[in-house]
């Protein structure tokens, strides 16, 4: 293929990632704009006003950008494992695999949708959140780098699940098992500060913690590890994760006999 | 000289689980031939179809098409093939249109000429009217055009059809056939796996048989044809067959002025008709009861 034909390739299943994003945005906008409005809500005017201050910030405004990454993940991963594996389950992957398009094109384009589901979900959640609080944004950049990377690696990890899945209780059992535990313990409701000396060593290992106080760093200039060290994990992670996946589908992991 | 549309040698597959699903296969379909692969459920039919579309990954052997290497010019022999699976494997809740335009994105195409391309095998396929209908309230034929229809939208040198029919009534069989003739006699190279084995007769020149993963039987339909002895008539008479003549010649009686007659090289059809017609009776109909590759084919089978 030529490099018009890959660019014609990546488009196509691009548009339909994106197409069903928007077809089912029920399932897969709405959603999180409802739980994350109820964590608005509950935690940052009712028991937030309560809970005083973290730094210089209030309670509300110390959650929000955590509730958007956390957004951010679930809308990433969870797009990309249910497309991916719902294709691999209706055969209609095949149609792929029949055709010249190159393996990473395959994943580029699976990724893409992943990115735009958790940025767009993101970007909602983020809007919704000026009805509770009016964050302040002190370096866009940072933020915009923070989660586009975040939503890569996520999405990447929903790949690699989706190609391992053999069945459905597969394609779950990764976000509620390992997925939803890193998120809620990755310094998205508390700043590790707060926790004995221990469990601050402990939370350093869960990467969730650099990606959610990079992205809190880029609105308050605030972060409980160091910016460029979490930047660092963000970028090994995607870097990692990209051979992976390019990999296992090389190797025809799940897709091939 | 053209190169062969299909050329395989000491083709091997073992599955992961042990299963040797072929054996040493070797197999050439000449470029625009019209070939049937025959063979009975799990034969080995389906993972040769696998192979060459690069789904399921060969053990040993070596693989061509056109001249491609199937190891080293992947690309060139993805680009030569257009693939219609045994099972449906379209997204069921896309729609009609969209399933077929984006094949043709899958390889390389232009939007613009895609669509071009879809409107013009969905019309021909008889699908136009259903372009916007979503893919799974659509009849088992229909699904059949519409992976026959996405098959073609990058115009393929070679079309594998795996039991293309199965599910389709009469009439829209007839219409895929000549569909399927006319693509051939412009040039496509067609492989065909298919149980009804009228098929085989009406359309294809050459076919091969397998058997538990090994190909028994490799030749031209017509000399298969020859290779059969004995074919059953179904006769329909004004009235009974002399006992004599019924007795002599084998005859079973069915019904009423019906019969079944075993008809061969050491007992012909005119022969047998001229003694059946020796009282002055009228034979009503005549005709061969089931397919006579469907006949060779369960023998072969059965050995």
């Amino acid at each position: 293929m030529n490099n018009k034909q890959i660019f014609n390739s990546f488009l196509t299943l691009s548009k339909k990632e994106i197409n069903r994003i928007l077809r089912i945005w029920t399932q897969t906008l709405l959603p999180p704009v409802i739980t994350q409005s109820l964590y608005f809500i509950i935690f940052g005017s009712f028991i937030g006003s309560r809970i005083g201050n973290i730094g210089d910030v209030s309670y509300i405004a110390f959650i929000i950008p955590g509730l958007i990454m956390m957004s951010v993940i679930n809308g990433a991963f969870g797009n990309v494992v249910s497309s991916f594996f719902t294709s691999k389950f209706m055969k209609d992957i095949q149609e792929i695999q029949v055709s010249p398009t190159p393996n990473w094109v395959i994943t580029l384009g699976y990724i893409s949708g992943g990115v735009f589901r958790g940025l767009l979900v993101g970007l909602i959640v983020f809007l919704v959140s000026f009805f509770f609080e009016n964050p302040q944004v002190d370096n866009p950049l940072i933020i915009a780098l923070f989660v586009f990377l975040t939503s890569v690696v996520f999405s990447l990890g929903g790949f690699i699940n989706g190609i391992f899945a053999k069945k459905f209780d597969d394609a779950q059992i990764f976000p509620v098992f390992v997925l939803t535990p890193l998120t809620y313990l990755g310094g998205v409701f508390y700043s590790i500060e707060q926790l004995p000396e221990f469990w601050q060593g402990v939370s350093k290992l869960n990467p969730v913690l650099y990606m959610v106080n990079g992205f809190r760093y880029g609105f308050y200039s605030e972060s409980d590890v160091n910016i460029w060290f979490s930047f660092g994990v963000l970028l090994g992670f995607t870097v990692f994760l990209a051979f992976l996946a390019q990999y296992l589908l090389n190797k025809g992991v799940g897709m091939r006999e | 000289m053209n190169k062969p549309a299909i050329d395989i040698k000491n083709l091997s597959k073992t599955y992961t689980n042990g299963t040797k699903a072929l054996e040493n296969i070797n197999l050439e379909v000449k470029s625009g031939d019209f070939f049937a692969l025959l063979g009975a459920n799990g034969a080995g039919k389906t993972t040769i179809i696998n192979i060459l579309t690069s789904l399921v990954t060969k053990t040993e052997g070596s693989v061509k098409v056109f001249g491609h290497n199937l190891d080293t010019e992947l690309n060139a022999v993805k680009n030569s093939i257009g693939v219609v699976p045994q099972e449906f494997n379209f997204n069921i809740f896309e729609k009609v249109f969209n399933i077929v335009v984006r094949q043709g994105g899958y390889y390389g195409m232009d939007e613009k000429d895609a669509i071009a391309k879809t409107e013009e095998v969905l019309k021909k396929l008889e699908l136009w009217d259903k372009k916007d209908v979503v893919s799974q309230s659509l009849s088992g034929g229909m699904k059949r055009r519409l992976m026959i229809a996405r098959a073609l939208i990058h115009s393929p040198k070679l079309l594998i059809l795996d039991e293309p029919t199965a599910g389709v009534d009469a009439e829209l069989r007839k219409g895929m056939w000549e569909y399927l003739i006319e693509l051939n006699k412009s040039g496509t190279t067609i492989l065909l796996t298919t149980h009804y084995l009228e098929e085989v007769e009406e359309l294809c020149k050459n076919a091969a048989m397998i058997k538990k993963g090994q190909i028994i039987l490799n030749d031209s339909v017509k000399n298969l044809l020859t290779k059969i002895d004995g074919e059953i008539y179904v006769v329909e008479t004004n009235k009974s067959i002399n006992k004599d003549v019924i007795k002599k010649l084998g005859i079973n009686k069915v019904d009423d002025n019906l019969y079944e007659i075993n008809v061969s090289k050491k007992k012909p059809l005119q022969s047998v008709i001229s003694q059946i017609t020796k009282d002055k009776l009228e034979i009503i109909s005549i005709k061969p009861k089931g397919n006579r590759i469907e006949n060779l084919f369960l023998s072969i089978i059965k050995k």
